[in-house]
Parts: structure tokens; C-alpha cells; sequence
């Protein structure tokens, strides 16, 4: 049922890197619930350009779940209280009339902020870089049914691939650890045949390429298992340890 | 050296450490179990060990194990916090799927470590260590009467008549329940040895493990408190 609500933010405001950021404290009228949250910030920074002030600077990209570039850490929450959703897809009518909202961004030594609620990503693409990858070949497509693969082995690679590397895992991590989504990225791979090839070489420089970034140790929290927006599931950190410490042993 | 320099030996070593002083408390717990069996065979358990030479060694080695573990506990701990950096969260909520006990790891290790500290000013100060240095004034004695460094049995009477003790040892035990709920699992999920299917047994069988230790331990204050 739409109705319109009035909602108190509290966003947090950081003109860089090194400046010293400060909450901001907005009132909103008349917000539909029908809209999404990403939507409720787009009106915010309409107001405030029309004010003539500095829009909030956040990411976003495909607005549909699928692309990883929103982040945001809504009341305690990566992507907010939702389960399995990203910001994008959470929804106003989640929140009541009157409700006071605080807007952090992702909060960790190897995600610096660049400006208000965006922060610098980059340490992911550059753990991908180090042997989040198969090196083949390009050829003809192969056949489908040339490999067989068990389904159950298939749909646990497929769950581990549904990681869209925003960034969840590590904000709502109290160690700052990039464990699940490192972890998901050498499933991926490491249970199929044309992974397996370089799974020893790949497990080692993505660990290595993780802890030099300045992620921290897992403790097994399970933190970042609640909070992922694709419900990929620390299994694949254990995966990651056992491809881990079978590598090691075999140098 | 990776298993010092990768995040996931540092935590191997915690895993197998943990794992050792595990085996430790459980044959620790069903010695002690024969104290409430009864008092003759109890001391004979303590003359058996005393301070022969492989009681010392075991005893050195286990020494070693509590030092790596905690010593890793503090690098990692701060090692956490540094990944986490300097800015933190001005609103949180606890997650229900999230345990207590696996955000505070380091605070029941800490607790345990004091309670340890205490435990062996109780028994090992007087048992192995006047043994070891051959001085018969560091054992101890009410007044009424002395207790020979084998008489397990006196001291845990002696120990457990006071009420405070009591309350600190149920205390410690149960920040070693619930060290023990979270360490036993997760040691084997840092192990590699763990998936989706072995996940909630791991679970169970740590849940079941810290029970029957901890009410092991607790059973044997209770019986010197009323025996």
C-alpha cells in the first residue's frame, strides 16, 4: 500500500580521503515508500543542488542487484536490515514515518573513502588481477556436455560465482577481512575442471595479493555470511583454506 | 616462513594450538573426574604425574602451547583492528545469525588466561612447583595440617571450602564454555575441514564438547565445596 512518510537522515560527509568527515542531518517530506532507497537519496540530492549545496556523493550503477556498485552501510547494516538484497533493492517501505536513518560509508583501512559515502574498491579488482582467472586459449565454443561436471558441484560453483564483489563481506567484518569474497572467487574456479589447472598457483597469489592489501585475519565470525547480499556461504572459506594449506604443503 | 607472514597460517597456528589444548583439557577434566570416584585413587593420579619427568615435559609443552596460542590471539587481534581502521561505525546492530562468542574471542581467552593464572597459584604452586625447586615451605598448610605436594584431593577440599573460589571457577569455566563453543568449529573450518554438510555437525559436536567439559570441571568444584 503507498503512502508517503517522513523520514531524519543522518549522512555522513567527507570531502576526501584525508579530510575529517562529520554527520549531516537532513529532514525529507512526503517520501513514497513505493520508492527505492537509492531513489529516496536521488530526491535528497535534488533538494540540496536545488539549495545550492553539495550533492551526497555515493555509487551506483545498474540499479537492479546484479553490478556490485552500491554500497552504503544503513543503520548498522551493509545494504541495510533487508536480507540478501543490496541498496538498490531495498525498498522505503522497510522503513515508518518519523524513523531516523544513518547513512555510513563502507567502513575499512583497505577501502578508503573518496568522497561522503563512496569509498576506493579498487583492492578487490587488484585481488581479481593477481589470479581470479583462467588462462585458456580462445578457440571455437566448445561443447556443453564435452565436460561433465556433477550438478551438485555445478550449482556450488554457479553460488559461489553469484558473488557481485561489492564489498559487504569486508564492511560488515569486524577484522576487516576479505575472506568470503576471496573465497568465492577461488570456488568459482577451483571446483570446475578448467579451474583446477591453476588452482594451487591462483589460491597463493590471491592470499598473498589480500593480506599485502591490508585485509584482515577471518575469525569465523559469520558476519559476512549474514550480511552478503548473494547469501554465499562461508563453506567456500573453508574451501579457501583447505586449497590454501594444500598448496603450501605441496611447495 | 608462510605460516606466519599468510593470514591463513597465522590463523592455522591458532587453529592447531587451540586443537592441542583441547586434547589437554579433556584428559585434564577426566583426571580430575576421578576425584569425585574417590580420594586415595585421585592422589595416586597426582603421585603418578608429580614431577616426574615426563609430567615436566608434558607440562613445558603445554606451557608452550598456551604462549603460541595467545601470543598469536594479540597479533591477530591487533592486526584486526588495524585492517578495520581508525574510523568506526557510529551505528551497529548485532546480527542474530552472528554468535556472541565469536566477536569475543579475545576478551573469554583473556579471562581464561587470568583464571589460569589463578588456578595455578590454587594446585600447581603447591604440587609441581615445591617439588621442582625441592622446598618444602611452598607447600601449603592451614595450620592444622600440611598438604603433601600428591594430596590432590586435600587441596581441592581445601581450595573449594571457600566460596570465592567457588564463584571465580564456575565464572572462568564459563568463559571457557563459550570460548570452547566458537574455538572448537572454527579451528576445524580454519583447517579446511569443514562445508556445508559438516558445518552444523561441527557445530553440534562443539556444543556437546564444551557442555560435557566445563560441567566436568564445574561437577569437581561443586564436590569440593560440599565434600
Amino acid at each position: 500500500m503507498e503512502k508517503n512518510i517522513n523520514i531524519t537522515l543522518k549522512v555522513w560527509r567527507q570531502r576526501g580521503p584525508q579530510e575529517k568527515g562529520a554527520f549531516e542531518t537532513h529532514q525529507l517530506e512526503n517520501i513514497s515508500t513505493e520508492s527505492s532507497f537509492l531513489e529516496m537519496l536521488d530526491v535528497l540530492n535534488e533538494k540540496l543542488v536545488k539549495g545550492g549545496q553539495e550533492p551526497v556523493v555515493f555509487d551506483h550503477d545498474c540499479r537492479e542487484g546484479i553490478c556490485g556498485m552500491c554500497s552504503l552501510y544503513i543503520n548498522g547494516h551493509p545494504h541495510g536490515k533487508d536480507t540478501e538484497v543490496t541498496t538498490c533493492q531495498l525498498h522505503m517501505r522497510r522503513f515508518n514515518d518519523g524513523d531516523t536513518i544513518t547513512i555510513e560509508p563502507w567502513r575499512s583501512a583497505a577501502f578508503p573513502v573518496i568522497r561522503d559515502l563512496m569509498v576506493d574498491r579498487s583492492a578487490y579488482d587488484k585481488i581479481m588481477q593477481a589470479g581470479g582467472y583462467t588462462s585458456v586459449n580462445t578457440g571455437g565454443i566448445p561443447d556443453a556436455n564435452a565436460i561433465p561436471i556433477p550438478k551438485t558441484i555445478a550449482d556450488e560453483a554457479m553460488d559461489a560465482a553469484s558473488c557481485i564483489g561489492c564489498g559487504a563481506c569486508v564492511a560488515a567484518c569486524k577484522n576487516g577481512s576479505a575472506m568470503l569474497f576471496v573465497s568465492a572467487k577461488v570456488s568459482q574456479l577451483a571446483l570446475l575442471p578448467q579451474g583446477k589447472v591453476e588452482a594451487a598457483k591462483r589460491v597463493k597469489a590471491m592470499i598473498a595479493k589480500m593480506d599485502e592489501l591490508g585485509f584482515g585475519n577471518c575469525t569465523n565470525t559469520r558476519a559476512c555470511e549474514a550480511e552478503c547480499p548473494k547469501g554465499v556461504s562461508i563453506s567456500n572459506i573453508a574451501r579457501l583454506n583447505r586449497e590454501f594449506i594444500c598448496a603450501k604443503l605441496k611447495d | 616462513m608462510w605460516l606466519t607472514k599468510s593470514s591463513v597460517g597465522r590463523k592455522l597456528i591458532m587453529s592447531i594450538s587451540g586443537l592441542f589444548l583441547i586434547l589437554f583439557l579433556t584428559f585434564h577434566m577426566s583426571m580430575n573426574l576421578v576425584a569425585i570416584i574417590s580420594d586415595e585413587a585421585y592422589n595416586g593420579v597426582c603421585a603418578f604425574l608429580g614431577s616426574n619427568w615426563y609430567a615436566v615435559a608434558g607440562t613445558a609443552v603445554l606451557a608452550a602451547g598456551v604462549f603460541v596460542h595467545f601470543a598469536f590471539a594479540i597479533m591477530l587481534t591487533l592486526q584486526n583492528r588495524r585492517a578495520r581502521g581508525e574510523q568506526r561505525y557510529a551505528v551497529t546492530e548485532n546480527q542474530p545469525k552472528v554468535e556472541w562468542a565469536s566477536q569475543n574471542m579475545f576478551v573469554l581467552g583473556a579471562i581464561v588466561i587470568l583464571g589460569l593464572a589463578v588456578h595455578l597459584s590454587h594446585f600447581w604452586a603447591h604440587m609441581m612447583l615445591p617439588e621442582l625447586v625441592g622446598s618444602e615451605e611452598l607447600l601449603l598448610s592451614d595450620g592444622v595440617k600440611t598438604y603433601a605436594a600428591t594430596d590432590g584431593a586435600g587441596l581441592i577440599s581445601y581450595t573449594f571450602k571457600n566460596p570465592v573460589n567457588v564463584v571465580i571457577y564456575v565464572l572462568w569455566l564459563c568463559a571457557l564454555w563459550f570460548h570452547l563453543t566458537h574455538g572448537m568449529w572454527s579451528a576445524m573450518q580454519t583447517l579446511g575441514a569443514n562445508n556445508n554438510t559438516w558445518m552444523p555437525r561441527w557445530k553440534m559436536i562443539s556444543n556437546i564438547f564444551a557442555t560435557v567439559v566445563c560441567f566436568g570441571f564445574i561437577a569437581v568444584v561443586i564436590y569440593g565445596a560440599i565434600a
